[in-house]
């Protein structure tokens, strides 16, 4: 069985049956035929709108970390916290382990997947060749997606806020907004990020 | 149709590349190739089991330790649910309910069965089971907003003659469970489930 060049097959990630690339218009997706998976879609990579959403979601979570983010009065008496705080919260013994899964989770591993990103297509939206390990940059973007948790925090941090309604005066701080600001510009970047455009393009500037 | 392991290829899952079977390295991106995970399901099995076993101190121990005015009370998972309801809140008691009894124990039973019916090569539901396997990637993760919970009320209520909030070793168990759930999903090979229907050598 004679087989076309290795550049011309797709494998399906989920079932590997192959298929042979094809050349599709604007906004097409193709699926795998066994399993329905899609395959590869031809959309502008927006590679621009990415970077630009990605550079102001780390301002964004430097903001969010510094600022104050809730602060809880009750009877005259104050207390709150910032992100960082949370981070920070062991009192008690079980604090520390929970605090550097919630630090992983919400700043350390959502800032390198940003800093990844822009680190790979930075040069490709000035139309200059790719950075050494740009490619390595972007799989390790890709892989850090489901470990990135800002928007499930802020679902915590609502259900956190309805607890404490009734206990105290709870105050948003501007750590609150920058952070909720962040969620929603995370899960337009995560759109907007067209894996197979983005391969392709590293592909091609590589030339 | 032929698989790229058929025709003495291997796929780069990361970003889609073909090389032939024996190359170590995908060119593209670098990530380790592997045409099937052999060990697929030994290590789905292991952080599956391990996934399981730190769930049960997470539901026996308490979440949260509340001291206020000289008293403590502490609560499960399942106590801060019925919290939220006698609050009123019934729909975010649902939420934390759905991320942390629902979302855990049906991951359990969807992986148990995904395994199991890979380990058997069966040719059932091949679809319906691409779908779970999907299903329980995406939504692994969610559980651990009462995680983020338990984090965000210990840093703010420090009041200390009032109030104070502290984590209990539920919080921590239970983090560890949806990490090893989340780890076990991963571990699992969706390609073999379709290798059932294929005739390998
Ligand atoms: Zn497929
Ligand atoms: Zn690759």
């Amino acid at each position: 069985m004679s087989l076309p060049p290795l550049e011309d097959l797709v494998a399906c990630s989920q079932c590997d049956t192959l298929h042979n690339a094809m050349t599709l218009s604007e906004g097409e997706t193709a699926a795998c035929r066994q399993c329905g998976t899609p395959l590869m879609t031809s959309r502008s990579s927006a590679l621009a709108r990415v970077l630009s959403l990605a550079l102001t979601s780390v301002v964004l979570m430097i903001a969010a970390i510094s600022f104050p983010f809730l602060d809880l009065d009750v009877q005259g008496r104050q207390s709150g916290t910032s992100v960082i705080g949370a981070v920070l919260a062991f009192q008690s013994s079980w604090g520390f382990p929970l605090a550097i899964a919630v630090a992983g989770f919400i700043i350390i591993l959502p800032l390198t997947r940003l800093i990844a990103l822009i680190y790979a297509i930075g040069p490709l939206t000035r139309g200059a060749k790719p950075r050494r390990y740009a490619r390595q940059a972007f799989a390790l973007a890709e892989r850090l997606r489901p470990w990135s948790m800002v928007e499930i925090f802020m679902v915590g941090v609502t259900v956190a806020l309805i607890k404490v309604a009734g206990l105290a005066t709870v105050t948003i701080g501007p750590a609150f907004w920058a952070f909720a600001a962040l969620v929603v510009i995370t899960v337009l970047k995560d759109q907007l990020i067209c894996r197979y455009s983005i391969w392709e393009e590293l592909d091609t500037a590589r030339a | 149709m032929t698989t790229a392991r058929e025709a003495g290829l291997v796929a780069c899952r990361r970003c889609g590349q073909v090389e032939v079977i024996s190359a170590p390295h995908c060119q593209r991106c670098g990530s380790a190739l592997q045409s099937r995970d052999e060990r697929s399901l030994q290590k789905v099995w292991a952080w599956l089991i391990a996934g399981m076993i730190v769930y049960i101190p997470a539901n026996l121990y308490p979440m949260l330790i509340t001291r206020s005015l000289g008293h403590t009370s502490d609560s499960t998972i399942f106590g801060g649910v019925v919290e939220l309801v006698e609050l009123g809140s019934y729909d975010i008691a649902f939420v934390v309910f759905f991320a942390s009894v629902v979302i855990p124990i049906g991951k359990f039973i969807a992986i148990i069965y995904l395994a199991i019916s890979v380990q058997r090569r069966s040719i059932l539901n091949m679809h319906q089971r691409h779908k779970l396997y999907e299903v329980i990637e995406f939504i692994g993760r969610w559980s651990m907003i009462d995680v983020f919970v338990v984090a965000i009320l210990s840093a703010l209520v420090q009041l200390d003659s009032i109030a104070t909030i502290n984590p209990g070793i539920a919080a921590v168990s239970f983090a560890l469970s949806v990490l090893f759930t989340m780890l076990a999903a991963q571990s699992f090979d969706p390609r073999l489930i379709w290798d059932a229907s294929r005739n390998t050598e």
